[in-house]
């Protein structure tokens, strides 16, 4: 019953938030928060007990729990958890906390309604790390997807119901493409074994002609490219992050594009491994696209929150290459970068959120010589560019690198040409910690320094990337069995060590 | 005493993380106590160290530390561990002792900043990462420092964040030296994937066993790291953001811009010296490259105005120095004369530092005559100068580049030519550093001292002077002394260049020509910028050019700089856009069109159903 409890102490919690918030904000803000909490808590739990199992037992899940739902159609609540899906739960009650806490000030205006929603696209989130029936895993999946777009479309800037509409059709349209590639899979299941199931074991183990493998994979695909986001697919992105409150920007960053990526890994990879196989050269090569093409956009841009958007695009990118780049050191690297990309653009995000809060502007050129005024801001915006342009040391470091290393060996001219992304990379960075902190200050801005709640946050969270950066060793040893046997199937040349 | 080499690093490490939380917070008297007293616990550690390992040589002549793994992932293994031999030791002492000696002025020339103790932090971890880079025994970790030095370089050429022109030269610097760790990063995976470790002695061994020498792949790795190489040291053609880079405070070009960072391109070509021996052509580019550097700065060097840019200059072109000795396999030269200019340039800037505090002029056409206001400043410019330009036996800087000059000649790569370019150099760099202390100490007074130097100031100035003068006879040639010690100590390591070509140049002809070039070059400084002499800059085409660093900038500006800000200002709005929003915009189209046929009039609803009916029936009649 432990993992149900997760998905249920949010959705309880979203309710109670809502209705304390009549009596009082505040105490709606500190039920969100103590849910999350309770939730994180259950998973560091998990963590604990498992750290030394990852290697011994392959293939096995830490906790299951499995409940037959509507046996008509095979339905059950399979839920699991194993180091991937642990590595990116702590990472979603990690960054919850900060949304939370990021919200504090910001959000004044139906406070429950939005602690509601935002515990409520966790629990999507949540069911999608844990789902291991495919319908289940559908339902988690648009479960995400509606209060994200009232998050957006409610409490956003200026232009937030376009781009609340934007996020809404893209992640339907392709999530139905899912769908239909859902259905599909467990009908051919059942005509080739006679079982009506949904369940992820059972599938996997369904034979598929070569076309309709190739056809069902690309509906899954399609959905997890745009919630990567994955060039061409990649345009609702800039307008949902830059249109977003602070922590609709830091979840939909940091958490939503995991599940894309998490998509990925755990079912494209082991559900269709020939395509997979077959299409890595043309998926690596959106990667570095992708790579290139969100890093030249974000140097031109001078919205400070559509800066780091494309960052995020340009980040993804990597995350794409590793995933498909067929080897362990790849795929490694790319988890690394989905933990470590969710913490440091999510602190971009915050960053970016505690000057509108300051400034009430996004413009970059408004900006400038802010150190002057908010020293201890600016140098922690330095500490956030810094990794975000892979400084070693800090994680996004660890996990391009390792993405690069293995990318290196599948195809040398695509990785040659996504370490130029690495130049450009130095670009956006420069161009966000410069201009905004650095220079003379020409509007004469007076500002606040952060205050101990923000300190607390971005403290946590370099610290986080510092640990990442420089010992990302737990990270690498929790994720290990998964991906192995994720890559097993699809890659069975690459021996997979251990 | 060799297990506490880790504290080398943590220190500064550790003093750059308290003073970066909590520096506000703290007097300026204990800011200095911790930001110079962890590198001076540094420098202690070192020189415990340094005598541990010369008394009793650990196995293999190495010690290695390992603290933990970093990263190990699908048979990919970095360490955090730590590589001391005899020429990491070298440059552990010459970083600890320099970076101390300068933190030690710091202490008083910056005392009156607002950013004490940003400075502080930031020096702090510019040493952390520079022994970091030192004491690598991994490639990855090699490279995380050499990131970190950058991103310090970064941030301290910008200390001065609120003039825009320090800025600049701050990003500038950070983006033209990422070109090169762009290559570098590449030069890693290739290095990795085709030797399966990144452990440079491990790698070093691997390569010379399997790979053939002039080998495609030699050839590619060693250029990789020869791009980083030239990004880091500012050789051509990434050699364009050092003068820039002079924004910085005085202290930090010393430091960074002199004495330590810009070498680490040596220091990593000396470390994989196995590589770029199998890569034979690569190993003549980087003398080429050297050489080509040495004298295009030092031609610079000669018109410029501003007195840190003319240390800068020199900078780039003692490293060409270095770059050509390596380049002919000369790499216990190239090491010698790297702690030599250590020594001498370091001087230069803190010496400079207190004529600029003293007068607030940078233009040398605006000072003069301050040789007697200044006595410290002018002996140390004087001792300085002389060690840069080799005046020959008294001076640090005569041994080591009279050891380049001469391994020019004899070694196996040498050959006339770049006996000929060092010479010339030789005295250029002559010429500029006695245009620069005439220009500044001679002729008629033009600026009034404000400010005198303290105590920290004068002791780091003396100690500095003291070894520009002694530090060359750590490696005497045969004629005078012949006592080679620092290259029989870097001979385990590095191996010693075989002297083929003798005759009819002998190294005491090299010797003597060395001074010539010296003479010569102070003769034509003084004939062409004396007291005598009136004083105006130059304005015909060539020293103009010389001035502008020979119009690189203003080529980069043309072939990159500017192309690429008309992409990002053209691509700012999202192209792939395009055809979604097109999308959107049939749709809404569509719609408007449609609802044109909602006009509520019956007439033209049975319209409607009458022509739909006909059409349908003529469909079912023609189409079979």
């Amino acid at each position: 019953m432990i993992l149900p409890s997760l998905v249920l102490i949010l959705i309880v919690g979203g309710i109670g938030s809502w209705i304390a918030a009549r009596r009082s904000e505040v105490f709606a803000r500190w039920i969100a928060l103590g849910s999350v909490l309770a939730d994180l808590s259950v998973c560091l739990g998990i963590w604990v007990g498992h750290l030394g199992r990852s290697q011994s037992t392959p293939k096995s899940w830490f906790v299951a729990f499995d409940l037959a739902w509507i046996p008509q159609f095979g339905i059950r609540i399979h839920l699991a958890i194993d180091g991937l899906s642990l590595a990116l739960l702590l990472l979603t009650y990690f960054l919850g906390i900060m949304a939370i806490l990021s919200s504090w000030t910001e959000i004044d205006e139906r406070v429950g309604f939005f602690h509601f929603n935002l515990l409520w696209v966790l629990a999507g989130i949540t069911g999608v790390f844990l789902a291991m029936d495919l319908f289940v895993f559908y339902l988690f999946w648009e479960l995400m997807l509606v209060p994200m777009y009232f998050l957006i479309g409610i409490w956003g800037h200026e232009r937030r119901i376009y781009a609340a509409t934007k996020f809404f059709l893209f992640t339907q349209l392709s999530g139905l493409l899912m769908l239909v590639a859902i259905i599909a899979l467990a009908v051919l299941h059942k005509q080739s074994t006679g079982i009506f199931t949904f369940d992820y074991e059972q599938l996997l183990e369904t034979a598929l002609t070569p076309r309709a493998a190739r056809l069902l994979m690309l509906g899954f695909l399609v959905a997890f490219a745009v919630k990567l986001p994955a060039f061409p697919f990649h345009t609702w992105l800039p307008d949902a992050h830059t249109e977003a409150p602070t922590a609709g920007s830091v979840v939909l960053a940091g958490l939503l594009l995991k599940t894309g990526a998490y998509g990925m890994i755990r079912f494209v990879l082991p559900l269709f491994p020939g395509p997979s196989h077959e299409l890595a050269p043309v998926l690596m090569t959106f990667g570095v696209i992708g790579i290139l093409y969100g890093a030249v956009l974000a140097v031109g841009q001078t919205d400070l929150k559509r800066l780091v958007a494309y960052t995020s695009v340009s980040h993804m990118g990597f995350v794409l290459l590793g995933v498909f780049a067929g080897n362990e050191t790849a795929l490694e690297g790319a988890v690394v970068q989905m933990v470590s990309h969710g913490i440091s653009t999510g602190a971009l995000f915050i960053l970016a959120g505690l000057l509108q809060e300051r400034m009430h502007t996004r413009e970059i050129s408004a900006m400038g010589g802010l150190w002057e005024t908010m020293p201890a801001l600016s140098g922690a915006g330095m500490v956030f560019a810094m990794a975000s342009l892979g400084l070693p040391g800090l994680g996004d470091f660890v996990g391009e690198f390792l993405v690069l290393l293995g990318a290196y060996r599948a195809n040398v001219p695509l990785t040659v040409v996504a370490t130029l992304g690495l130049l450009a990379a130095t670009l956006y960075g420069l161009r966000f910690a410069v201009n905004a902190f650095q220079g003379p200050n020409p509007h004469h801005w007076q500002l606040p320094d952060m205050r101990p709640r923000e300190w607390a946050m971005l403290g946590l969270m370099m610290a986080c990337l510092l640990w990442i950066g420089l010992y990302p060793q737990p990270v690498l040893n929790s994720v290990r069995q998964s991906l192995a046997v994720a890559q097993q199937s699809t890659f069975p040349q690459e021996v997979v060590r251990r | 005493m060799l297990q506490l080499l880790w504290l080398v690093v943590a220190v500064p490490f550790a003093s750059a993380a308290l003073l970066a939380l909590f520096g506000s917070r703290l007097s300026r008297r204990v800011v200095a106590i911790v930001g110079v007293g962890s590198i001076g616990l540094s420098a202690f550690v070192t020189l415990l160290i340094c005598a541990t390992f010369l008394t009793s040589v650990p196995p293999n002549h190495a010690y290695v530390q390992h603290l933990w793994t970093w990263m190990s992932s699908g048979g990919f293994q970095a360490e955090i561990a730590f590589y001391l031999d005899s020429v990491s030791l070298l440059m552990l002492l010459v970083v600890t002792f320099v970076s101390f000696l300068i933190h030690f002025y710091s202490a008083e020339y910056m005392q009156d900043d607002d950013g004490y103790a940003r400075f502080f932090a930031y020096m702090n971890l510019f040493v952390a990462s520079m022994i970091t880079l030192v004491l690598a025994k991994n490639m990855l970790l090699l490279y995380l420092g050499w990131e970190g030095v950058g991103l310090c370089s970064f941030l301290l050429i910008g200390f001065w964040y609120n003039e825009p022109q320090n800025v600049r030269a701050a990003s500038k610097a950070f983006i033209v030296t990422r070109f090169g760790d762009t290559a570098f990063a590449v030069g890693l995976f290739l290095l990795f994937t085709r030797l399966g470790t990144l452990d440079i002695q491990e790698a070093m061994h691997r390569a010379a066993v399997e790979w053939s020498p002039g080998s495609g792949i030699a050839v590619a790795a060693a250029a990789l790291l020869l791009a980083g190489a030239v990004g880091k040291s500012a050789q051509l053609p990434l050699q364009t953001w050092l003068p820039d880079a002079m924004a910085g405070p005085t202290p930090t070009s010393a430091l960074i811009h002199a004495a330590t960072m810009v070498t680490a391109g040596v220091y990593l070509i000396a470390r994989t010296h196995v590589l770029f021996t199998l890569a034979p052509h690569v190993q003549f580019l980087v003398a080429l490259i050297g050489m080509a550097t040495m004298l295009l700065a030092a031609f610079s060097a000669v018109a410029q105005r501003d007195l840190k840019r003319v240390l800068a200059y020199s900078t780039i072109s003692q490293i060409g120095y270095m770059f050509l000795a390596l380049g002919l396999g000369a790499w216990s030269a190239a090491m010698f004369h790297l702690m030599t200019h250590a020594f001498f340039k370091a001087l230069l800037f803190l010496a400079a530092g207190v004529v600029i505090h003293a007068v607030h002029e940078q233009d040398l056409y605006r000072m003069g005559g301050l040789r007697s206001e200044l006595r410290l400043a002018f002996w140390s410019f004087l001792i300085g100068g002389s060690a840069l330009a080799g005046l020959p036996l008294i001076t640090a800087g005569f041994f080591s580049k009279d050891l380049i000059l001469w391994q020019s000649w004899a070694g196996p790569n040498g050959n006339a030519w770049f006996w000929t370019a060092g010479m010339a150099g030789a005295m250029l760099t002559s010429l500029y550093t006695f245009r620069m202390i005439l220009l500044v100490f001679y002729g008629p007074t033009q600026a009034h001292v404000k400010a005198h130097s303290g105590f920290a100031v004068r002791v780091s100035l003396i100690v500095l002077c003291f070894l520009s003068l002694v530090g060359g006879y750590v490696d005497t040639p045969p004629h005078f002394g012949g006592v080679p010690a620092l290259s029989n100590f870097l001979n385990g390591v590095l191996p010693a260049l075989e002297e083929v070509h003798i005759g009819p140049i002998t190294e005491i002809i090299t010797a003597l020509c060395a001074s010539t070039a010296f003479a010569l070059g102070l003769g034509f400084a003084y004939l062409l910028f004396g007291p005598q002499r009136a004083r105006v800059p130059a304005t015909n085409f060539v020293e103009k050019l010389w001035l502008a660093g020979w119009g690189f900038d203003w080529l980069y500006d043309k072939l990159l700089v500017r192309p690429f800000q008309w992409l990002t200002r053209k691509s700012a709005r999202e192209l792939a856009d395009v055809p979604i929003n097109g999308l959107a915009l049939v749709t809404v189209f569509g719609y408007q069109t449609l609802r044109r046929m909602q006009t509520g009039r019956v007439r033209w609803y049975a319209t409607g159903l009458a022509m739909g009916t006909v059409v349908i029936l003529a469909i079912a009649f023609f189409v079979r």
